[in-house]
């Protein structure tokens, strides 16, 4: 193979070029495998919950051993998985690609924010087979700076070190976005992934550091025995909550803003059409991510915080509807007319839309005081933060993985494979979370293992949706996997699809681009529809 | 001069590194603003629910000590700001010389620091069973948040100590010039940062309520 025609992974297989590697697109596949690792673990965790609440008695594990389990896949799940799941993989791979870049503005940065998430691991797992932690991921105090007898600090520690690696993450796709655009890319011709990102950067800079000094004080309040959280000294807990749902909401915006730019890029492309409204949709992300640091205070409607600024905090959490509708309105109005295909990305994302849908509407349900009080701590707010988080995100990295996988691999996934497991997907969410909802609404109360008995049928549909998801992921695993060594190679642009990253060969060579491109158009130009809403026959001739 | 301003792969020119250094440092800073932001809102909360306990405490600081503190931290920056002035104008000997004197200050700092810690130790202000009992209970909060307080802001001062005896190394070296100095002016900027940090807990800590 010439020195020209190398691509980023034939450039070297030793394990020293991945471990030091400065690549963007590598470090992004160093990110992909770490967090498919770390979503195992949680996965797992959650499966035992699951089998456990097939019956009402507390029969496979201890009251103690459950707590220890959903702690370990709150803290795993949001943050080993979700936070850096799009950001850090995806973002990482086609940011440069996307603004027509080499790398990264830091690479060597960007690298150590990997070193930061895997030290960061380090702690969390010796944590968890040191004996695990009980508090939950939200580490409410004094349980968790007094009482709880576990060990709490080494997996606050695991946090706050992979917390700097994404707060390093975000310094670098801002100052990227900033100022490595090619020449004639400017704001309103970017992408609208990047804007996205932009966003959850900007997120990611601002809240993650209060997350950071939030757990270190409860981690010295707990090593020192004395604190400004426990009320015994006259300290008030509740401070504790406000300073970890200020980082803890906006993070849920940095769990979901990076899935609406993977919408916004599949859409146009399964639609054949222009985004409509590009300027709303980029500054709808804007606007969740200034309005989103506004409204932690609905996470604590009950916790003896004022009933004036309940009222506050429940408007402010109405108006990020807004902007989230907007998108989802405009998502849908550019599939009007448009000429849709149903490759496996577009199924992903159209179940993201109607997850998210529900999600957001129950949401609203929940931003609503009066509603809040009778399903507060219920299995309503379980299934709630999980349309968001699970169909939300977790479906629209997976529509972006298979978007991407052609340039990321430079093979074809199996796509009749790749239909079947987003459908199971689909169908093994609604059935593991949508009883939830109803048990939620009629009283069960999350974090407990064991139940009053006529909750029975909804918990056991729910853990037979939970096993046909497990199928739905184990399926890509095993697909992609196999289409790394025997699948057909992708050729540059194997959706037709417009932007920089889809005219470098796939998968790109090291630098990118062999020549730095020039933007001269908006995103998403694609060749108009004729009257009927089908592809004009010049652009069908080179499909 | 080429070897003085090389630019990175990744860059197109000179010019792109260093708006985007600048960026990096500045966004840097907003978060280091934020880290330290839970502490003053923890210290806003609690002044606010136990009030004259804060008052009673905060004359238990050593005036003294912070008064001197505050003097070395702020003519640390002006030689700092001198040393990032020189390499502007080309005086590379004179970079170093700055430096030094930064660092020199810097320890100075620290030094005082140490000795003000130990004061405060044998006064019984360490929060826990061993506090002052002729303090009301609460200034313990005070005293909790000023330990914290100052002590991440040494962590910070230690930090920025490292990052000037790297620069030192470099000016050393004759690295940097007019035409390339943007390490020695992004250290100038956490430098100063660290120092402003400084200035708001000498006034929360030891000035604020002396009189009342």
């Amino acid at each position: 193979m010439s020195e020209e025609n190398k691509n980023y992974l034939s450039t070297g297989d030793t394990v020293k070029s991945w471990l030091l590697t400065t690549d963007h697109k590598r470090i992004g596949i160093l990110f992909l495998f770490s967090i498919l690792l770390f979503f195992t673990i949680a996965a797992v965790a959650a499966a035992l919950m699951r089998i456990e609440l097939l019956t009402p008695q507390g029969d496979l594990v201890h009251a103690d051993t459950y707590n220890k389990l959903f702690t370990i896949h709150g803290v795993l799940m949001v943050w080993f998985f979700l936070i850096p799941s799009i950001p850090s993989v995806l973002g990482n791979f086609v940011i440069p690609l996307m603004i027509g870049a080499r790398d990264m503005a830091f690479p060597k940065l960007n690298l150590l924010s990997w070193y930061l998430f895997i030290i960061g691991g380090f702690f969390a797992f010796h944590a968890i087979i040191l004996g695990g932690v009980d508090t939950g991921w939200t580490f409410y105090t004094p349980y968790s700076s007094a009482y709880s007898n576990s060990h709490v600090v080494e997996m606050a520690l695991g946090i706050f070190i992979a917390g700097f690696g994404s707060i390093l993450t975000g310094l670098n796709f801002i100052v990227t976005i900033q100022t490595m655009r090619a020449p004639g890319l400017t704001w309103f011709r970017l992408p609208l992934f990047i804007w996205s990102l932009f966003a959850t950067s900007v997120i990611l800079v601002l809240a993650t550091p209060v997350l950071a000094i939030t757990l270190a004080l409860m981690s010295v309040e707990r090593i020192w025995g004395i604190g400004i959280f426990n009320p015994k000294l006259g300290g008030d807990p509740v401070l504790f909550q406000h300073l970890f749902w200020f980082y803890s909401h906006p993070a849920v915006y940095i769990m979901i803003l990076p899935g609406m730019g993977v919408v916004s890029e599949v859409i146009t492309c399964f639609a054949r059409k222009k985004i409509f409204g590009y300027y709303f949709v980029a500054f709808s992300s804007v606007a969740i991510a200034v309005v989103g640091f506004l409204v932690w205070g609905h996470h604590m409607f009950v916790s003896s915080q004022s009933i004036y600024a309940g009222m506050a905090f429940s408007i402010l959490s109405f108006l990020v509807a807004i902007p989230s509708a907007i998108k989802v309105f405009n998502w849908t109005m550019t599939l009007y007319r448009g000429s849709i295909s149903f490759e496996a990305p577009m199924i992903y994302v159209l179940s993201f839309i109607a997850l998210f849908v529900i999600g957001g509407l129950t949401g609203l349900m929940l931003a609503t005081l009066p509603v809040d009080v009778h399903v507060h701590g219920t299995y309503f707010v379980v299934a709630h933060f999980h349309y968001i988080m699970v169909g939300g995100m977790v479906t629209a990295f997976m529509g972006g993985l298979h978007y991407w996988w052609p340039k990321i691999s430079g093979r074809m996934y199996p796509e009749k494979l790749g239909q079947l497991a987003a459908i199971i997907m689909f169908v093994g969410f609604n059935l593991t979370f949508f009883p939830q909802y109803i048990l939620g609404y009629l009283g069960m109360p999350r974090r407990v293992h064991e139940y009053a008995p006529e909750f029975q049928i909804y918990n056991v549909l729910s853990t037979a949706g939970a096993s046909i998801l497990g199928v739905g992921y184990l399926l890509p695993l095993i697909y992609l996997l196999w289409s790394i060594f025997y699948g057909k190679r992708a050729t540059a642009n194997p959706w037709n699809a417009t932007g920089l990253e889809w005219q470098t060969s796939s998968p790109p060579p090291k630098n990118n681009f062999h020549e730095t491109p020039v933007v001269t158009e908006e995103p998403y130009n694609y060749p108009p529809l004729n009257e009927i809403g089908e592809i004009t026959l010049a652009s069908n001739e080179h499909k | 001069m080429k070897e003085n301003s090389i630019v990175a792969d990744q860059f197109e020119n000179a010019q792109q590194q260093s708006e985007a250094a600048h960026l990096g440092m500045w966004t840097f800073i907003a978060t280091e603003i934020l880290f330290f932001g839970g502490l003053f809102l923890a210290y806003i909360v609690y002044r606010h629910f136990y009030f004259t306990e804060f008052v009673a405490a905060s004359k238990h600081t050593e005036v003294l000590f912070g008064t001197i503190n505050s003097i070395i931290l702020l003519t640390s920056s002006l030689t700092m700001a001198l040393a990032v002035h020189a390499a502007k104008e080309n005086y590379r000997l004179q970079i170093s010389r700055w430096l030094a004197l930064t660092i020199f200050l810097g320890l100075a700092f620290l030094a005082v620091k140490g000795l003000e810690y130990h004061d405060d130790i044998e006064n019984k202000l360490v929060p826990g069973a061993h506090f002052d009992p002729s303090l009301p209970a609460q200034s313990q909060i005070f005293f909790w948040l000023y330990w914290t307080m100052t002590g991440l802001h040494a962590i910070h001062v230690t930090v920025g100590l490292g990052v000037l005896s790297t620069m030192l190394l470099l000016a050393r070296k004759e690295k940097f010039s007019a035409n390339y100095n943007t390490p020695l002016t992004l250290a100038g900027l956490y430098w100063h940062f660290v120092d402003i940090v400084w200035l708001f807990l000498f006034a929360l800590l030891y000035v604020i309520s002396r009189h009342k």
